[in-house]
């Protein structure tokens, strides 16, 4: 099937299946929106050398101001793709996908929350003040060099090993980071092994000396704010209910900035709620603090609280992100410019189908450790006592086995919502957490977060196309 | 062509080439292998 959208003046067509991806004027969109038609409407649809009497007429009747001529000639060019197999491909890969999803599985990332504390008293977080609904509490070093051993345990051949510092705040736990990266640098060569630690915070602890030993250890960081002080603030204030904006503004600034000139990966990441549906301006606002790696992201809550994002609010948040695209497009090759997560995509180099159809990983290569050692299938899970699988020194459980079955089996073809979705290529069938937390079955993609997630994708295409002067 | 601009079958050719395991923990994300096969 193919996908074919409008967007800041591009019109696109996604041949689902294959990944091309084409630019095309109204003639070739005219008839491709017919063509999607007929296509729907007919399972043994196969595109004809000339184009048939009726859907010329179609086009024709839709669209008066195309010449037949044109519309003729559009047509050739479509079915000429057609024949290349770049256009109504099908849809082949489920053997392959199934036999992949069952091979035995490595674990290649653990989430260390090396603090379930915290400094801020944000209104969202799903962590519950950093405590994720238990008691505060340090992870101590023993427990984090266990879960270094586990990984390398689990890791079969695996060389690279990722390692992310987690919270609650991590840095409320700064001297356990420090002593846990040394140890990890001392299993490497022992071990075979190479560690990527990341660090995500809150920027309140941030000092000079956090700064210098994480631009050595810390191959990426993700720095926590809003956008504007006003947004921030509201969402983000202190545990006293003081506003936070101006003690961790500037925190944040000089980390991504040393970050941005040793060419070091770094995220700016804040979250949008239903108090600011404008989020455009919160992105705007910390690209022209100079930030260059921005991620602005939609709340997941309980949807009866009064910031959580509702059905009425899709129209207006969908129109946000062509706000924030077609702002991205002027700024494309200017000294303003800057990468959005979520409209970044790779359309030559990116991932095979096997792991776009596999999903993210969570439950079976990745694993959130908390700091009693306790192993949980990702960090949204992180206190969920059902979804308890064991703990970093005597494993994974084996009556939880079957858990972490259920979590490696899911894909895209396990999920009846995806199969007709033209995204599935680039959510996987989206997040597990957050179909739980909204439909209490990590089998029931989360609807509001597909709704948006398809606006992204279709942003992102157009700014490919954008960036290659189309 | 004149009604049409192709921008990138990149799926397709990754049947072949892909499966390897060796990613990371996926729109975005890059795969080393692929980026020189594909």
């Amino acid at each position: 099937m193919i996908h074919a959208f409008k967007n800041s003046g591009y019109n696109i067509i996604l041949d689902e299946n294959s990944g091309a991806v084409h630019v095309v004027d109204e003639a070739a969109f005219s008839l491709a929106l017919v063509l999607k038609k007929k296509a729907e409407e007919d399972s043994s649809f196969h595109m004809e050398k000339d184009i048939p009497k009726d859907i010329l007429v179609e086009v024709e009747s839709e669209n008066g101001a195309l010449g037949k001529e044109d519309i003729e000639e559009a047509y050739s060019e479509l079915f000429s793709l057609y024949e290349e197999k770049a256009l109504f491909t099908e849809d082949t890969y489920k053997g392959a996908v199934d036999s992949f999803v069952h091979h035995p599985t490595v674990v290649k990332a653990l989430c260390l929350h090396v603090a379930h504390d915290c400094n801020l008293n944000c209104r969202y977080c799903f962590a519950g003040q950093g405590e994720y609904h238990g008691a505060r509490g340090l992870m101590d070093l023993e427990t984090g060099k266990k879960a270094l051993d586990f990984v390398c345990e689990n890791s079969g051949s695996r060389k690279n090993i990722e390692i992310d510092f987690f919270g609650g705040e991590p840095l409320m736990n700064w001297g356990g980071v420090k002593e846990l990266v040394h140890y990890g640098r001392s299993l490497e060569e022992k071990k075979d092994k190479h560690f990527r630690f990341t660090l995500t915070t809150n920027g309140v602890l941030v000092t000079d000396e956090v700064i210098e030993f994480c631009n050595r250890e810390m191959d990426n960081v993700v720095l926590s704010l809003d956008g504007r002080p006003e947004v921030h603030d509201r969402m983000r204030p202190f545990r006293g209910g003081q506003n936070s904006f101006d003690t961790i503004f500037k925190n944040i600034k000089k980390f991504a900035d040393s970050r941005e000139a040793l060419g070091k990966e770094y995220y700016v990441r804040g979250t949008y709620t239903r108090f600011n549906l404008d989020f455009s301006k919160d992105v705007l606002f910390l690209a022209d603090q100079g930030f260059r790696q921005i991620s602005v992201e939609p709340v997941v809550c309980d949807p009866t609280l009064e910031y959580a994002i509702r059905d009425e609010d899709i129209e207006k948040l969908s129109h946000e992100y062509d706000i924030l695209a077609a702002e991205m497009k002027e700024r494309i090759g200017k000294e303003n410019e800057f990468n959005f997560y979520h409209f970044m995509i790779d359309l030559e180099g990116g991932p095979c189908v096997y792991k776009r159809l596999s999903g993210c990983g969570a439950g079976s290569e990745y694993l959130s450790v908390t700091p009693d050692g306790s192993l949980y299938p990702c960090h949204q899970f992180a206190g969920e006592e059902e979804f308890l699988l064991g703990n970093v020194r005597d494993g994974i459980e084996e009556k939880k086995l079957s858990l972490i079955d259920r979590f490696r089996s899911l894909n895209v073809y396990t999920k009846k919502e995806c199969s007709s979705c033209f995204c599935r290529y680039y959510c996987s069938g989206g997040c597990a957490a957050n179909a739980y937390h909204a439909n209490h079955d990590i089998s029931l993609p989360y609807e509001t977060g597909c709704v948006l997630q398809r606006k992204r994708v279709e942003c992102a295409i157009m700014l490919k196309a954008a960036k290659c002067g189309l | 062509m004149k009604h049409v601009k192709t921008l990138n079958r990149n799926l397709t050719k990754s049947v072949e080439n892909g499966g390897c395991g060796e990613c990371r923990t996926v729109g975005n994300q890059s795969c080393e292998k692929l980026s020189k096969k594909n």
